[in-house]
């Protein structure tokens, strides 16, 4: 028996759960963010948000058979990808010049 | 032939630059032999235009030559306007300009910035003669403001004085009030026609494009930039302290060319008196108002150049008279004559003062006919011709004036014009007489530690036998005048006046001779008005009065009038002053000081309007312009440093402040629905 064949037997779950764990992720990324000072972790919750959204697009896609929902999250993943880049390398430049550590709020040089 | 009309310009310009790049490397006379022959070749060439324009038939003698497109978008070219008018004008500016360039050499001898001197006098040529070529108004109003700078820059010429630097401000500051209504009619006419050409605007003016009240409004703000320019009523003030420059200056712009600009405007715009000559009544009301005026402050001044200043403002009042009563010719016809006579007697008034060791009061003056024979023998031809002596210039051409008054207003406003100029030629004669009088006759006072003190004993008849024949030879006049250059160093009270030499005698017999006989350019007797005909072209627009027509026995009676005006005056003059100098009698407080003009002005400007201007520099300006500046600086100052709290650099104050944001916009969206 094909692992196809597993899936297509198995009891169908309905498109509402996969919108409530989508928010749940969103939330917690959220949260994440605004609660955690570990840069790399702020990072992590980003990516919690951005995939939490991804899955509510693919289950928008099925549930109204429009494809485009799933290449939407196509584009999510590439420029995600793009953005990790562009993210680890700035956290990496942070670690090394804090010596190890990364809080967010050591890095306000910026403020008005 | 008429080619020649680029070179007018362009040979005071040339002059101008070669003085401005090597003037100071030049020794000292070669500088002024260079300005002077720019000069002269300048009248050269407007010698050969004026001739090849003579050749022209009489209906095309307006000949535009363009020397390139300046403001194409606003149609101004850098063209000259060739015409009777503005030929007559180059002509007689060019020829006593080369004189006074002339004398000028002698004059400024020893002068410390000898060289930048002529530099000066070449630019203001050149900026004359652009203001009278000038084939739009925006071209004249360049060279009118050309002048204006050459006339603070030659008054101030010596300002280590203060008296003269102030003065150049003044006549600065007076300028720009008559400059600002000048202005406005270039805007006024602009706006209606699209272009200031002179050809253009004329030609529209003739259409019908301005309508009275409009045409009326441009010549009342032409007048007031020409009250500025030509001293006029109560722009006057700057021209009797504009003396404070040297005397060949006082000769050029204050006396003969700068000034007349402002009759030289009018009579060029006459066309708009074709529309509608209203304007025109309160031209000659003020021209004879100043007429009047100034010839009262004249009869009791003390400074030699004084006395000349205020003579100058009278004989331009006059000019505006003529303008006024829309005789274009005579105020053109008196405006030559007066450049001769007048500049002669500014010329001689400057040997008088070189002769007297730099003494400008009369008071102590005196007798110097028997010192400078040429000088005195040429300032009495100017004295007979501005008293309107037949048959000296100032006669023929006061005389049309005068006439041109009676003529052309009806009722008792003609008849009190009339009156106002003949009391002012007698005022004139009168006012000459005590010049020459004080300065060439009578007792020497010079040298004398009391000026106003000692009386003739007995001198009285020999001067009134010397006074009209001609004094001794000149050669001893001369050697005075060469041996005088060591002790002007050191001069004294004590020094003997001496005759100036011949670069300056020269001009001063040239000018002479021209005032005696220069009223040939407007004969009525055997040339039939040549003047009138050759100008008639240029001011047919503007209704002009034509004195051709009016009856030669009415013309002869009134000659008589004027004559015996001008003979009573100088009667009087003679009558009066050969008693002595000190005669405080004949020289009211008030006339002494110019009707306290300038008093009035000071403590007009100088109280009220110091404490307008303070109130508007430290209470509008300060305060209410400055505050709302301040103010809204200091609101934005303090709004920022607050805001600025808000900007913490803590990255996860502003991703709360995404999320919150984010939040309730999702709120807002999701329940405008509802």
């Amino acid at each position: 028996m094909s692992l196809l064949a597993v899936a297509d037997r198995a009891p169908s779950v309905g498109h509402g759960a996969y919108l409530i764990i989508a928010a749940l992720l969103f939330t917690i990324g959220a949260v994440g963010v605004l609660v955690r000072r570990n840069v790399l972790v702020m990072f992590m919750c980003v990516e919690l948000m951005l995939n939490a959204v991804n899955l509510s697009f693919v289950a928008f896609a099925s549930r109204l058979g429009d494809i485009n929902g799933q290449v939407a999250v196509f584009f999510t993943l590439v420029v995600a990808a793009a953005e990790v880049v562009v993210g680890l390398g700035i956290v990496v430049a942070i670690f090394r010049r804090r010596k190890g550590t990364a809080t967010a709020d050591d890095l306000h040089i910026l403020r008005g | 032939m008429l080619d020649a009309a680029y070179l007018i310009p362009a040979f005071p310009v040339l002059g101008f630059v070669v003085l401005l790049c090597v003037g100071s490397k030049l020794k000292e006379p070669h500088a002024g032999v260079v300005a002077t022959a720019a000069s002269a070749a300048s009248f050269v060439a407007a010698l050969v235009t004026f001739a090849g324009l003579v050749g022209e038939d009489s209906h095309h003698r307006s000949i535009t030559k363009v020397v390139f497109d300046w403001i194409p978008s606003l149609d101004v070219k850098v063209a000259f306007l060739i015409d009777p008018l503005s030929m007559t004008m180059v002509l007689f500016i060019t020829g006593v300009g080369t004189l006074i360039h002339l004398f000028a050499i002698g004059y400024m001898h020893g002068d410390q910035r000898f060289s930048r001197f002529f530099l000066y006098m070449n630019l203001f040529l050149a900026s004359m003669l652009l203001l009278v070529l000038g084939d739009s108004f925006l071209l004249m109003f360049l060279g009118w403001e050309g002048v204006g700078a050459c006339s603070y820059l030659l008054i101030s010429f010596w300002f280590e004085r203060d008296s003269a630097s102030t003065a150049a401000k003044k006549a600065f500051v007076a300028n720009r009030v008559g400059d600002v209504g000048l202005m406005i009619a270039m805007f006024v006419i602009f706006s209606k026609v699209g272009s200031l050409t002179f050809s253009t605007v004329f030609e529209r003016v003739e259409e019908g494009v301005f309508s009275k009240s409009v045409a009326t409004a441009i010549l009342l703000l032409l007048f007031l930039g020409a009250c500025g320019k030509s001293a006029q009523l109560p722009l006057y003030v700057w021209l009797p302290d504009a003396m404070e420059g040297p005397t060949p200056v006082s000769a050029l712009i204050h006396a003969a060319t700068m000034v007349t600009a402002g009759v030289y405007l009018l009579c060029r715009a006459n066309p708009f008196v074709g529309v509608d000559d209203s304007a025109m009544t309160v031209v000659a009301v003020v021209g004879a108002a100043t007429a009047l005026y100034a010839a009262l402050i004249a009869t009791s001044q003390d400074d030699i150049k004084k006395v000349l200043a205020y003579s100058t403002i009278s004989q331009l009042g006059y000019m505006f008279l003529a303008v006024g009563s829309r005789a274009y010719v005579a105020a053109i016809f008196h405006m030559v004559t007066h450049a001769f006579f007048k500049a002669l007697m500014f010329l001689g008034s400057g040997s008088v003062i070189h002769g007297m060791h730099e003494e400008q009061d009369m008071k102590r003056m005196g007798a110097l006919k028997r010192f400078m024979p040429i000088t005195a023998f040429t300032f009495l031809a100017g004295w007979l011709a501005i008293a309107g002596i037949p048959p000296f210039a100032g006669f023929w051409s006061k005389d049309e004036i005068l006439l041109s008054a009676l003529e052309s207003f009806d009722g008792p406003l003609g008849v009190l014009l009339y009156a106002v100029g003949l009391v002012t030629a007698l005022l004139t004669a009168y006012y000459m007489t005590r010049q020459i009088q004080l300065v060439f006759f009578g007792d020497p006072r010079h040298g004398k530690a009391d000026a106003h003190g000692g009386h003739a004993q007995g001198e009285g008849h020999t001067e009134e036998q010397g006074q009209l024949t001609t004094p001794e030879p000149v050669a001893a006049g001369d050697q005075a005048g060469r041996g005088d250059d060591g002790d002007h160093g050191a001069l004294g009270a004590a020094a003997t006046p001496h005759e100036s030499p011949p670069t300056m005698t020269i001009p001063l017999l040239v000018l002479a001779a021209l005032s005696v006989g220069g009223w040939v350019i407007n004969s009525p007797i055997l040339l039939d008005y040549p003047l009138e005909h050759w100008l008639e072209p240029v001011v047919e627009a503007g209704r002009p009065l034509h004195l051709t027509e009016v009856s030669t026995a009415t013309k002869i009676l009134f000659s008589a009038i004027a004559t015996a005006a001008g003979v009573i005056g100088i009667a009087a003059g003679f009558r009066i002053w050969r008693r002595g100098a000190d005669q405080p009698g004949f020289e009211p407080r008030l006339l002494r000081r110019g009707f306290g003009f300038d008093q009035i002005l000071a403590a007009l400007f100088g109280g009220p309007g110091r404490k307008a201007a303070d109130s508007a520099a430290y209470r509008v300006d300060a305060g209410i312009i400055d505050g709302t500046v301040d103010g809204i600086a200091t609101v934005v100052r303090r709004g920022g440093a607050q805001l600025r709290r808000l900007q913490s650099g803590y990255v996860r104050s502003y991703a709360l402040g995404i999320t919150t944001g984010t939040v309730l916009l999702l709120a807002y969206v999701v329940n405008r629905g509802r």
